[in-house]
């Protein structure tokens, strides 16, 4: 019901609002969704194994190997379509589990206020105080190498962007003459919060979402390219990007180049997709 | 008539309720004593910041902080509401006292159907199945004069008569024993207004609740209440049942009010007003709090706080003029 009355809400704006923004959000979500078809089609649309030796080493792009191959012979385009799938699982992980945990404990925190609000937003104000990207390293090196303690790492980071949010929306929310309305009829407090004070916050959150997706997938290649990631050999875009790199002084530009536009797109995939969204969902913003 | 029937459905006994601001307290509700009776309408009128919404809320105790509820009792149908835990207390709020709010706006969540705030109602304090519920939904949707189609209707989709109509359903869906209006009609216009005024009264006969009005327009008490109660910087100054009232109001306060009405017969007078502005609450002059304003003032006024006293049977009022 909820699902259905956000997306009926996008569709009456989208009628109505024809900016630039408008098609920024196509953009965007055509973008992602590429990205999310080509990971779903990997193992179809990869003309090679990804991790397999195809050709000699380092070949130019050719018809033959249309990104050219990497320092072991590997195909670079196979390797950019099945790192999707890496990429995008890591989102996917990071950021339902932040979502799943930041949005309740912003929710309670906001709600109930007092002394167990303090104690939580002091806690949680003094994770967001790290560099993003910090925080991940500190905890990728925590964790160890892998795909799920890379996930684990950036729902760390990204759990008080939610909370925050949450929060905040919470606090305004619960000031309306309607929750107190609820408690005049003798609601329950997790009534209130469910019912009541949740679902006018929701449709702020796919904005969040989106925008915390695009800067994981950049924190998740800067783990990658420093190590703290995906082990060999895998295919990851900013592993990748990492071993192509000290070829390019040899003016060979492919193995670094084609990952790190992928990493590039994707990223503005999800940053137009959720501005576009704040310019429709947030009618507050638009300018005439 | 059993005993039982006998006691008062609700009792304030020297009700105090202070908020604690940064720049003092502010004594809202200072010692407020009054009773009144089972399927009874009390009129409680006062000028803003008067104390009337805040002792209307406290009675469900939904005063918002730094508020809070520092002395006396509040006996309802002989159960002492002050002294209830937070969980009983929700028991009461809705299944025994209902309340509908001034602004019909702002008061149903503008994403759930109108229909389901009744249900989610019903349900939660009864327990009975979805079905049952809708059913009874429809009904009361009906009682109070909305199609029982509007029950999938956002709160947007309404006008605000429709809005106070369902607010009004739903503080009736667990049919209470007192149902609270604060200012119900302040944010409609004057048709809407009387609509929901005429549906109060007729509700009320179907119901048999009691009501308390609160509201700062003493004609819309003339028409639908028993009893009025004046509240002037926090105090009960007057409490009467209405005829006595509108024939011979006691208190200075009550009579410089009811002068102020306007009267469209009198069309070349001048708008009478009360002189001076309603005190602060956070220090309240000393002695009776109306006496700087008071034409009848007497030196002793602006010295000791006049007691209540009984003038007739079932007429209070705070005033030395009244004291032997």
């Amino acid at each position: 019901m909820l699902f259905s009355s956000i997306i009926s809400s996008i569709l009456r704006r989208l009628k109505f609002r024809r900016g630039v923004k408008y098609y920024f959000t196509f953009i965007g979500f055509a973008i992602v969704l590429s990205f999310v078809l080509m990971a779903l089609l990997a193992s179809f649309i990869s003309p090679y194994n990804p991790v397999k030796r195809a050709g000699a080493p380092l070949e130019s792009p050719s018809f033959k190997f249309p990104m050219g191959t990497d320092g072991l012979g590997r195909d670079i385009l196979s390797r950019i379509i099945h790192g999707t799938r890496i990429v995008l699982r890591i989102t996917l992980l990071s950021m339902t589990l932040s979502f799943l945990i930041g949005v309740p404990i912003g929710l309670l925190s906001g709600y109930l206020g007092g002394k167990l609000d303090s104690v939580i937003s002091l806690f949680m104000d003094s994770l967001y105080a790290f560099p993003g990207l910090v925080l991940a390293i500190a905890l990728a090196v925590m964790l160890g190498p892998g795909e799920i303690s890379m996930g684990m790492s950036l729902t760390v980071v990204y759990i008080p962007t939610y909370f925050r949010m949450v929060r905040g929306e919470a606090l305004s929310v619960k000031e309306n003459l309607f929750v107190e309305a609820a408690k005049a009829i003798g609601a329950k407090d997790r009534t209130v919060m469910f019912k009541y004070i949740l679902p006018n916050i929701i449709p702020s959150l796919p904005i969040i979402l989106s925008l915390n997706a695009a800067d994981a997938v950049l924190t998740a290649a800067a783990l990658s390219f420093i190590g703290l990631g995906i082990t060999a050999p895998t295919p990851d875009w900013g592993f990748d990007l990492r071993m192509g790199y000290p070829y390019l002084t040899s003016k060979i530009w492919w193995p670094s180049t084609f990952p790190g536009l992928m990493i590039v797109f994707l990223t503005l995939g999800f940053s137009l997709f959720g501005e576009g969204l704040t310019e429709i969902l947030n009618p507050r913003l638009v300018r005439r | 008539m059993t005993s039982m029937n006998r006691k008062p459905l609700l009792s304030l006994e020297n009700l105090k309720v202070y908020y604690y601001t940064d720049e003092g307290v502010v004594k809202a509700v200072d010692s407020v004593s009054f009773n009144m009776d089972r399927g009874e309408t009390v009129g409680l009128v006062g000028e803003s910041g008067s104390g009337k919404s805040t002792l209307g809320l406290s009675i469900l105790r939904l005063i918002p902080p730094p508020g809070k509820i520092v002395g006396g009792k509040v006996f309802f149908d002989g159960i002492d509401l002050t002294a209830l835990s937070e969980d009983e207390m929700r028991k009461v709020r809705g299944k025994r006292i209902g309340m509908v709010f001034q602004d019909p706006m702002t008061s149903l969540n503008p994403l759930m159907k109108v229909g389901d705030h009744i249900v989610e109602t019903i349900v939660s304090h009864e327990g009975v199945p979805r079905e049952k519920a809708v059913e009874r939904a429809c009904s009361l949707l009906e009682d109070v004069g909305i199609l029982p189609e509007r029950f999938n209707d956002y709160p947007h989709q309404l006008s605000g008569g429709m809005r106070q109509r369902i607010m009004i359903a739903l503080a009736l869906c667990l049919k209470p024993d007192l149902v609270i209006a604060d200012e119900p009609t302040s944010a409609l216009d004057v048709i809407v207004q009387y609509q929901i005024l005429e549906l109060m009264r007729k509700l009320k006969q179907v119901y048999g609740m009691g009501l308390i009005l609160i509201t700062h327009d003493v004609s819309i008490v003339a028409e639908v209440a028993d009893r009025i109660a004046i509240m002037y910087a926090g105090q009960l100054v007057e409490y009467s049942d209405v005829n006595s009232f509108f024939n011979s109001p006691l208190h200075p306060y009550s009579e410089a009010l009811l002068e102020s009405i306007p009267n469209i017969q009198l069309s070349d007078q001048k708008l009478k007003y009360i002189p001076g502005i309603p005190p602060s609450l956070i220090n309240p002059p000393k002695g009776c709090r109306f006496h700087v304003r008071c034409p009848y003032a007497e030196h002793r006024c602006g010295e000791v706080e006049p007691q209540t006293v009984e003038f007739e049977r079932g007429r209070f009022v705070k005033c030395f003029r009244y004291v032997e």
